[in-house]
């Protein structure tokens, strides 16, 4: 962490959206962006990678899928093949037509939860967690960008006051 | 932002000034005020019902499904029905947040909260009726497939009644997980408003820990955005499995093709009946008239319109196809259905869910919030009633014409039935006193483009937002025990500054000041001083510790020890959680 960093307060989404694209033309890094309500497009003007979250759904959703089919495989056809209403279950392939169901069903639970679940992981959120956001506005309708400074306190300080920001707060670490 | 613009010709879905704070603060009320009283008597009733219905189930286990109106001929009739109904109600939640989040509606934002609410609260009055009518619901767990001491003896994944069992766990878990994660946000605004420390910890706990930063949001959108993709065919599949339960079977009436869209329909039509019916109320009560507009009721009531219009031509294939389809089992299976005993059954469906809807092709009516609650009313008792029709007038008259006979419902039928709407009633009321009963962060998200203040700025060709370039600077400094010390402000700094650090400014434009009067030991000299400091609310003064009180001392110069002796913080604390 550097020594010192500044969090610049915003009142309007707006607003940050130019600061947060000033900044970046005056190639200064954003370290992060506090928000209370999802700004479309402020990913991408910080120069944030793309989520690969939907990716990682879909995979789960293919092992959800094939957890389906292994399990009514087992099940069904090896394990206690039954002659239901004078159709024997002796291929899975020819009764697959009522497991679809279910084989859609897990896809979906799979594909749901366990995303959800990665979700929750890389972004730090469970129970008893401890909120990270420097100052309580920052849920209600304040947007915090956060800026390590490295020798150029001024220059930020001018720079960020210029964009707009209603409050500058300098945090130093004291020895 | 150009994505801000929205036609003119479009209404506002936020209706009056309201700014990103006011949003905040509207939704936050009801949470943090105090229930009244007719809060206290609606809940009464509704636990009331509940403990009769806890009452009815306990009887029913204790000495079995003798108990209910069940006879040989009709032996699935009224735990069906509620099921069902229950089921359906449970789809508009899903439907409001899913569907219409896939097609970018924007006015789905101030009601998916709560539908999403009520379609897990109603999902598990559904589940207790299979769960009751297994008899031995301690054994419930043997519909899940797991290894047992019975050999070799599985579940059979050719019966749809097992689909059920995977469809609506499915269905409830997906939907609990889609509606906690948007909770996150709002937990987060309530867990940094709370003042008392029970609270905090309490909204701290369920908001997971939300932070808000860059990264969460992107994920946050794209999760949501997934989700919806899923649980949009998920919630068509668990109605379309509900009707296989009867489409499957070989009894006429229940033996045709039509079922699943038909269910999913219906479905749709009495969830969004339900809604309607809750947030009439809802917007009364919780002062949210300005988020749930008339605008909503009536988009609402467009949707009930057209699903009953299709529920209506089901009703009428089905009659069709049964006379087309020369088999004389059909045919006498539904001429029994309009002209039988339970004729009157009938007839008070078709009219609830065909009829009544049809009235709202006027807009006159259908933006009438009192015909609307009304109207939603009647389609639930006449999604009730098709249910039962249904299910009761199809078995009432089988193939053996000795054994026909009637349906009549016991008390415990009727308890077990009471109790769940009580159930549901019970789980939704402390929902609205404890959740943030509508999306805010969403609301925020759509209130530059969607709200009236912001319209009408556009309108006037006024700019939306300002550059200030007057921010003020202060300076934190960070022990390396990562405790942070507030230092001074390098220019100009004065103790006052120092005190609204800790405590908190107060935004004028925003924010109403409070009677600081009211705290004792604070006069009308005193007040004044302190709003001269910049202290305005009960808020800022509830978080003065020793340290901001000898600042005080120090910065007034009257009655030292003062605010201690009177605890003036403790004061303050009752008064904001007693004068909302």
């Amino acid at each position: 962490m550097a020594e010192t960093k500044i969090h610049a307060y915003y009142d309007d989404d707006d607003v940050l959206m130019h600061a947060v694209k000033k900044v970046k033309a005056a190639r200064h890094h954003i370290e992060e962006v506090y928000c209370p309500f999802p700004v479309h497009g402020l990913d991408k003007a910080m120069g944030l990678a793309p989520t690969r979250i939907a990716i990682t759904s879909f995979m789960y959703g293919c092992l959800g899928l094939a957890v389906a089919v292994v399990m009514m495989n087992y099940i069904m056809i090896e394990d206690w093949p039954m002659n239901i209403g004078g159709k024997p279950s002796f291929s899975y392939i020819e009764n697959m037509p009522a497991f679809v169901p279910i084989m859609f069903e897990m896809t979906v639970f799979f594909a749901a939860h366990l995303m959800v679940i990665t979700f929750y992981l890389r972004s730090k959120l469970w129970p008893f967690k401890e909120a990270e956001n420097p100052d309580v506005r920052t849920t209600d309708a304040h947007f915090v960008m956060e800026v390590e400074v490295h020798n150029n306190e001024d220059e930020l300080k001018e720079l960020l006051l210029d964009t707009g920001a209603v409050e500058l707060n300098i945090i130093k670490k004291r020895h | 932002m150009a994505s801000h613009y929205e036609a003119p010709i479009r209404k506002p879905l936020v209706l009056g000034d309201k700014g990103y704070h006011d949003v905040s603060v509207d939704i936050a009320a009801p949470v943090e005020g105090r229930a009244n009283k007719h809060w206290w008597i609606v809940f009464s009733i509704s636990l009331a019902a509940l403990l009769w219905g806890i009452g009815a189930i306990v009887y029913t286990i204790s000495t079995g499904i003798g108990t209910w109106g069940l006879n040989k001929t009709v032996n699935w009739a009224w735990d069906i029905t509620n099921f069902v109904w229950w089921v359906g109600i449970g789809h508009a939640g899903t439907l409001i947040s899913a569907v219409l989040l896939l097609f970018r509606q924007k006015w789905r934002m101030a009601i998916n909260r709560s539908a999403e609410a009520m379609t897990i609260f109603s999902v598990i009055q559904a589940g207790l009726f299979p769960i009751i009518h297994m008899g031995r619901p301690w054994l419930a767990y043997w519909v899940v497939p797991i290894p047992n001491q019975f050999g070799s003896l599985w579940v059979n994944f050719n019966s749809p009644l097992l689909w059920d069992v995977f469809a609506i766990s499915t269905y409830l878990s997906v939907s609990l997980v889609f509606w906690w994660t948007g909770l996150l946000p709002d937990f987060g605004m309530i867990r940094d408003r709370a003042v008392k420390p029970f609270q905090k910890k309490i909204y701290g706990l369920v908001s997971f820990g939300w932070t808000g930063r860059a990264k969460d949001w992107q994920r946050f959108e794209e999760v949501s955005l997934v989700l919806a993709g899923l649980a949009t065919p998920l919630v068509l599949s668990v109605h379309t499995i509900v009707s296989f339960d009867f489409a499957t079977s070989v009894i006429p009436g229940w033996h045709t093709t039509i079922f699943p869209p038909y269910f999913v329909a219906g479905a749709i039509f009495s969830g969004f009946a339900m809604v309607q019916t809750l947030l009439i109320i809802m917007r009364k009560v919780c002062n949210l008239e300005a988020y749930i507009t008339v605008q909503h009721i009536e988009l609402m009531n467009i949707v009930i319109m057209i699903t009953g219009s299709i529920v209506g031509c089901a009703y009428i294939t089905e009659l069709f196809i049964a006379w087309y389809s020369g088999v004389e089992y059909e045919q006498y299976a539904f001429l029994n259905r309009a002209t039988g005993p339970y004729w009157w059954a009938y007839l008070l469906m078709m009219s609830c869910n065909v009829v009544s809807p049809q009235i709202m092709w006027f807009k006159k009516i259908r933006t009438s919030i009192m015909v609307s609650f009304i109207i939603s009313i009647v389609v639930n008792v006449g999604m009730w009633f098709e249910r039962f029709v249904i299910i009761v007038t199809s078995l009432h008259r089988d193939y053996l014409p000795s054994s026909w006979t009637m349906f009549s419902p016991t008390f415990v039928d009727i308890g077990i039935f009471i109790g769940t709407i009580g159930f549901f009633f019970v789980l939704f009321l402390l929902y609205a006193r404890t959740f943030p009963v509508i999306a805010q962060a969403e609301v925020k998200s759509i209130l530059k483009s969607s709200g009236e203040r912001y319209k009408s700025l556009r309108a006037a060709g006024k700019p939306m937002y300002a550059i200030r370039k007057d921010g003020v600077v202060r300076e934190t400094f960070i022990d390396d025990e990562e405790t942070a010390v507030e230092a001074e402000a390098p220019s100009g700094a004065t103790p006052a500054f120092n005190l609204l650090n800790t405590l908190g400014s107060f935004d004028a434009s925003s924010q109403t000041p409070d009677k600081l009067q009211k705290v004792k030991g604070i006069g009308p000299l005193m007040e004044k001083t302190l709003n001269k400091l910049g202290i305005f609310s009960f808020l800022q003064i509830s978080k003065m510790t020793d340290k901001e009180y000898n600042l005080l001392d120090e910065l007034t110069g009257s009655f030292p020890g003062r605010a201690q002796r009177d605890d003036w913080a403790g004061q303050a604390r009752m008064l904001l959680n007693t004068d909302k």
